[in-house]
């Protein structure tokens, strides 16, 4: 099997260990990775935002760059989201049939990595190691868009040596929502005190999800209260294995 | 608490929903009552929705009928119009809410009545129309007990369905004794509807004209439908000898077996029912036998809502059967409560159909479609599939590009279009991109200390007031491919 990595340009920027720990786990069940270089970001960010005029030339230059492969993967289910269910929206907006028709093309080849991995490669057990306390959070465009379901919980089960403990409602949005972080900065922060809550209430020490975006935010806030609780991306404990750190 | 009636649908600017949620996200009272009851309805509403086999079916269903309701609309509110009229009512046409107002006065003046009796309604709301009557010397009693205590109160409503959300037994108890002059009351549910219940009836008898709203109205018959739970919307609607109904061109329904559908999506998704307490139709009038008016005029108002049907993507929002499902699932309503969203219609559907039904360009409504996290619960339930984070999209869509082509310098020159656009373009270049990395990484160094950034300026400041922000790593991971894997 041969695969296009979506890095997406936040974890090429700022979560590079998401991106090496991809890289490890899928080389690691025998899946040939390749990254093109020409690619940046999907468009998420201006499109979600109201500047889509401006997301239109990331749209085409995503179908240029992934077009052409079997299957594309990505560390992120909001990235993912876009290309699959926000890019047929975007083309309707240029009136560019041949666009609309290629991102109708292409959605369907998009995938998130743990769907990807058990949806598509049909492994549950990808030979982890991780002996530390973890809770999980789904993130909604994980659940709610892209459907990905228990697929990244199947995963986290069958990592050894792993304590996982369950959120009390996890499906209950962490606040935040891309640009909605800083334009409705407090609603966003009155989600993340109840997210930040129901974290400490599991004692985990970790708590991980299939996107940095909402890590990025859980983590900013556990942080900033010194609550000795850290946030790691779900790749990078699909990627720890026995006698590592 | 919200205490004047301006909004959206009101002349003259409203605030918008980030200056007003701060207000509300602070009440710590109003938090814990929203907490507390959006919780519970929520759950209860997914072990009633949880018990039916075909509900995804349903939801299908009732979002293909309200489709085809909209497809040929022209054409059902026609044959509703020849419908009603055939069973002896007379049907009203109001381009907008002065024009509905004004109808509905002069039924009331005509009758010489001073007093009227209401049904819950929130198209009277939309247009205001008790403020509009008390100015021609008519008073409106509302007869929803919640509907009351909002009077009573000199609030607005805060929820579609509850409107008193807001506010816990202790409050409704304190303004009883106030309002109502009931000395000895308790905060018992059963004594507090007591005190409600013997101050309406009094009004329930002695008005001549009744006003209500409509859930639904069907064109084949001429059978309006108002769905309640407490019997007083049916006092309304056959005590006195008129009844006046205001109804959004959009509730007409093509035929009575529609019913089935709807019947069974709505008190599940509002109330948690199984089957609604109150479910009363009336066709026309009632003539010389039984109970029921005797004069029947329906008001069919437009009111902005042809211009969000001429919109593919929004006219979704017309799907609406008001059962507030969003509002309860909604982690951002849930907290800020619904007078921060400034409109009759709060919540996930507000946010999309208040700045569609007032047209973009106002800075209140135009906030709204900016009022989510785009987390994607309200579509989960909506009970007629309205993919509401679409539409929020597509309307935040409008309002910039509103801004960039109609606004003022102030609105070109926002730093926010201008960041939005140099990104744009560092975006569509990977060498331009690469640098913008290497920047990144060289320019955040005034804000980095003991590894991490817990102070950033403008607008990026609403990040770091309570929330930390990682600093760019030495190394892009693309930097790790080159020098690992070569070239891509």
């Amino acid at each position: 099997v041969r695969v296009a990595l979506f890095i997406t340009c936040f974890n090429d920027t700022l979560f590079p260990e998401t991106g090496r720990a991809t890289v490890e786990v899928l080389e690691r069940l025998g899946v040939e990775v390749d990254f093109p270089l020409a690619q940046t970001c999907c468009g998420q960010m201006h499109f979600n935002t109201g500047y889509q005029r401006e997301a239109i030339p990331l749209v085409r230059r995503f179908v240029d760059v992934f077009g052409g492969y079997d299957a594309v993967v990505a560390p992120s289910g909001s990235c993912v989201s876009m290309v699959r269910e926000l890019y047929p929206m975007a083309a309707d907006l240029t009136g560019d049939r041949r666009l609309a028709e290629r991102v109708d093309e292409l959605g369907p080849k998009v995938f998130e990595l743990s769907e990807f991995l058990v949806k598509k490669l049909g492994v549950t057990d990808v030979g982890a190691y991780y002996p530390h306390r973890v809770t999980y959070h789904p993130t909604c465009h994980s659940l709610r868009m892209l459907k990905v379901g228990d697929a990244p919980l199947e995963l986290l089960r069958n990592v050894g040596g792993m304590d996982l403990v369950g959120l009390e409602e996890p499906e209950e949005c962490c606040g935040f929502g891309g640009t909605f972080a800083v334009k409705n900065a407090d609603t966003s922060a009155a989600m993340l005190s109840d997210k930040i809550r129901r974290v400490l209430d599991t004692e985990a020490e970790v708590c991980t999800a299939g996107d940095n975006s909402c890590l990025m935010h859980i983590g900013g806030g556990l942080n900033r209260l010194r609550a000795g609780v850290g946030t790691v991306h779900l790749a990078q404990i699909l990627a720890s294995e026995m006698g590592e750190g | 608490v919200k205490t004047n009636f301006s909004d959206a649908f009101s002349p003259g600017p409203t605030p918008t929903f980030e200056m007003s949620a701060r207000e509300s996200l602070s009440d710590s009272q109003l938090r814990r009552n929203l907490g507390k009851a959006t919780q519970t309805i929520r759950r209860k509403r997914a072990v009633a929705v949880e018990e039916m086999p075909d509900w995804e079916g349903l939801r299908e269903a009732g979002r293909a009928l309200k489709e085809r309701v909209l497809r040929h609309l022209d054409t059902y509110l026609l044959q509703l119009e020849e419908s009603v009229t055939r069973a002896g009512g007379k049907v009203h046409w109001a381009r907008d809410a002065a024009e509905a107002n004004r109808i509905i006065a002069q039924i009331a003046r005509d009758h010489g009545s001073e007093e009227v009796v209401k049904v819950k309604s929130i198209a009277t709301d939309e247009t205001k129309l008790n403020e509009y009557l008390e100015r021609e010397g008519i008073h409106a009693f509302e007869t929803d007990l919640a509907e009351l205590i909002i009077q009573l109160a000199g609030e607005t409503s805060s929820h579609i369905l509850v409107p008193a959300i807001h506010k816990n037994r202790a409050e409704i108890q304190e303004l009883f004794k106030e309002k109502l002059g009931a000395k000895d009351l308790s905060d018992e549910p059963s004594d507090l509807t007591e005190a409600a219940r013997l101050y309406l009836r009094e009004k329930f008898l002695g008005a001549k004209v009744g006003i209500s709203g409509a859930n639904f109205a069907v064109a084949e018959t001429g059978t309006v439908c108002v769905v309640e739970s407490e019997g007083n919307g049916r006092m309304c609607t056959t005590l006195p000898p008129v009844l006046v109904t205001l109804m959004g061109i959009e509730k007409v329904i093509p035929s009575w077996r529609d019913f089935e559908v709807f019947m069974q999506l709505l008190p599940r998704s509002s109330t948690a029912e199984r089957m609604n307490p109150y479910t009363s139709f009336w066709t026309g009038v009632s003539g010389d036998v039984g109970d029921g008016p005797q004069e029947f005029h329906l008001v069919l108002m437009d009111n902005g809502r042809t211009d969000v049907l001429a919109d593919e993507i929004g006219r979704q929002a017309l799907n609406c059967i008001r059962c507030s499902a969003c509002l309860n699932v909604c982690p951002v309503y849930e907290r800020t409560g619904g007078h921060a969203y400034n409109s009759v219609y709060p919540g996930p559907i507000g946010a999309i159909l208040t700045p569609q039904l007032v047209g973009i360009g106002n800075p209140g409504p135009d906030s709204l479609p900016y009022a989510s996290s785009l987390c994607g619960a309200c579509y989960q339930v909506c009970p007629v599939k309205i993919n509401i984070p679409q539409v929020l999209v597509h309307l935040r869509g409008k309002v910039v590009r509103h801004k960039q082509d109609e606004g003022g310098p102030r609105q070109k020159f926002d730093p926010e279009n201008i960041a939005m656009q140099t990104v744009a373009r560092v975006f569509s270049d990977p060498d331009l991109y690469e640098r913008a990395q290497r920047f990144a990484l060289v320019g955040q160094w005034p804000f980095v200390r003991g590894g991490s950034i817990g102070r950033l300026p403008g607008r990026l400041a609403g990040w770091t007031s309570v929330r930390d922000l990682k600093p760019v790593p030495e190394q892009t991971f693309r930097g790790w491919w080159k020098q690992n894997r070569g070239t891509g």
